[in-house]
């Protein structure tokens, strides 16, 4: 991994939501098809505007509670938080050009 | 200046690596845009594939997608992870535009596949990522020991509604008609597991719930009577459309967006370009046949540029 990091249950709150950025959460698994092809997108996507927008990544295996918190019945799906808050939600894959544009506001 | 390559392709499942990996082997040093996010195209949504021949014990679809990826970069194919957003067919050479820019060729190969339909029901946008999915293997596991249902009555529908039984409780097949569509292997498998249950001549009017799926409504083909079918899941499975829109106004296709060819050969109306795979066949839509017919569209290619250059 990259520009991108691992969160889990136990880091989940310090990290993402107490966190002063704007932070992406990628929901993914090993076991799913369209969560491999994103990854390479959100690598890129840290790798440019890591400075505005915090990418990280929750294995939903490893990581059943917050899993359940947010209610996350697909993968990949992509949940921005601001504040503690989810403030955007996007279910499955997107190409590069538009999760730049769907996240423009954080960018 | 833009170099002026031999060929492009666009799409990267088994139709668009076949096409490639002929067109490497055949020196033509082929460009592949295979698209940001579906690269692989359908396969990857799916586990186990058991008809592609070759793989006696079976072969996972994202693994199967890897290896036909790195056969034809073996042979020199060049392969960009960017979406084509715009074609020029009709002047020569033909161009080509992706997020990077745009490129020349002198033929193009379009093996773009298809995309899930979708019922087109109230409540089926708004509940996406809330209880509807259309990949049983990326979202099942969030079903532990519910009830879900899959729409369709297809090959793809079986497989869905087989694979879900590891995770759910109950899985039901609701089917617009009274006979299958689907092979008789998937089907016979899907029809002898207990966890699967049968709704047939039942079409979904609506799904239905509060910020989290909770049911479908049934309307009975046959009878008109109304029910709603109590799931917390619902896996559509019922079809697929050509992924033409792009050369919609160049190309001519059928009533549903199927490219036309003249077959057996890959060509279209327009010299130069050819369409193979899943965006052509309306008819058998496999792995193998997509491969075939990426195969012949390569071949097709090779010809021209060949007649081209005398």
């Amino acid at each position: 991994m990259g520009a991108t990091r691992a969160v889990t249950d136990q880091s989940f709150e310090k990290e993402v939501l107490n966190s002063t950025k704007p932070v992406l959460v990628d929901y993914w698994a090993e076991w799913c098809g369209p969560c491999r092809l994103v990854a390479p997108v959100l690598e890129a996507i840290a790798a440019e505007h890591g400075d505005k927008l915090e990418i990280v990544k929750l294995n939903v295996d490893d990581n059943p509670e917050v899993t359940r918190r947010y209610n996350i019945l697909n993968i990949p799906t992509l949940g921005v938080f601001q504040n503690g808050q989810v403030v955007k939600e996007l279910v499955g894959a997107r190409s590069k050009s538009a999760l730049l544009r769907e996240l423009a506001d954080f960018i | 200046m833009t170099d002026i390559r031999n060929v492009i392709i666009i799409g990267s499942g088994p139709a668009g690596y076949t096409a490639a990996l002929y067109a490497a082997r055949a020196q033509l040093k082929p460009l592949v845009f295979e698209g940001s996010v579906t690269s692989g195209g359908a396969l990857m949504n799916t586990t186990d594939v058991e008809n592609f021949p070759g793989f006696p014990d079976g072969v996972m679809g994202p693994d199967l997608m890897d290896s036909m990826r790195k056969q034809a970069e073996r042979f020199g194919a060049e392969l960009v992870a960017e979406d084509v957003t715009g074609v020029d067919l009709t002047d020569v050479p033909m161009r080509v535009t992706a997020d990077s820019g745009s490129y020349l060729a002198l033929t193009v190969i379009i093996a773009t596949g298809s995309r899930y339909r979708e019922l087109g029901v109230p409540g089926e946008k708004l509940l996406s990522g809330h209880g509807v999915s259309w990949c049983a293997t990326c979202d099942g596991f969030f079903f532990r020991d519910q009830d879900i249902a899959v729409i369709g009555g297809g090959d793809s529908a079986m497989e869905e509604a087989t694979f879900l039984t590891r995770f759910a409780r109950s899985v039901t097949v609701v089917h617009r008609r009274d006979t299958l569509r689907a092979s008789r292997i998937m089907a016979d498998r899907a029809l002898a597991n207990p966890k699967i249950k049968f709704r047939w001549d039942s079409i979904v009017t609506e799904i239905v719930g509060d910020g989290k799926v909770s049911g479908v409504r049934l309307r009975d083909a046959k009878s008109g009577e109304e029910s709603v079918l109590d799931v917390s899941g619902v896996f559509v499975a019922i079809g697929h459309d050509p992924r033409s829109e792009l050369f919609a106004d160049q190309l001519s296709s059928d009533s549903e967006g199927y490219l036309l060819v003249d077959q057996p050969s890959t060509r279209t109306a327009i010299p130069g370009v050819f369409a193979c795979g899943d965006v052509v066949d309306r008819h058998y839509r496999q792995a193998v046949t997509a491969a075939g017919t990426g195969c012949a569209a390569a071949l097709d290619a090779e010809r021209y540029l060949a007649d081209y250059g005398s």
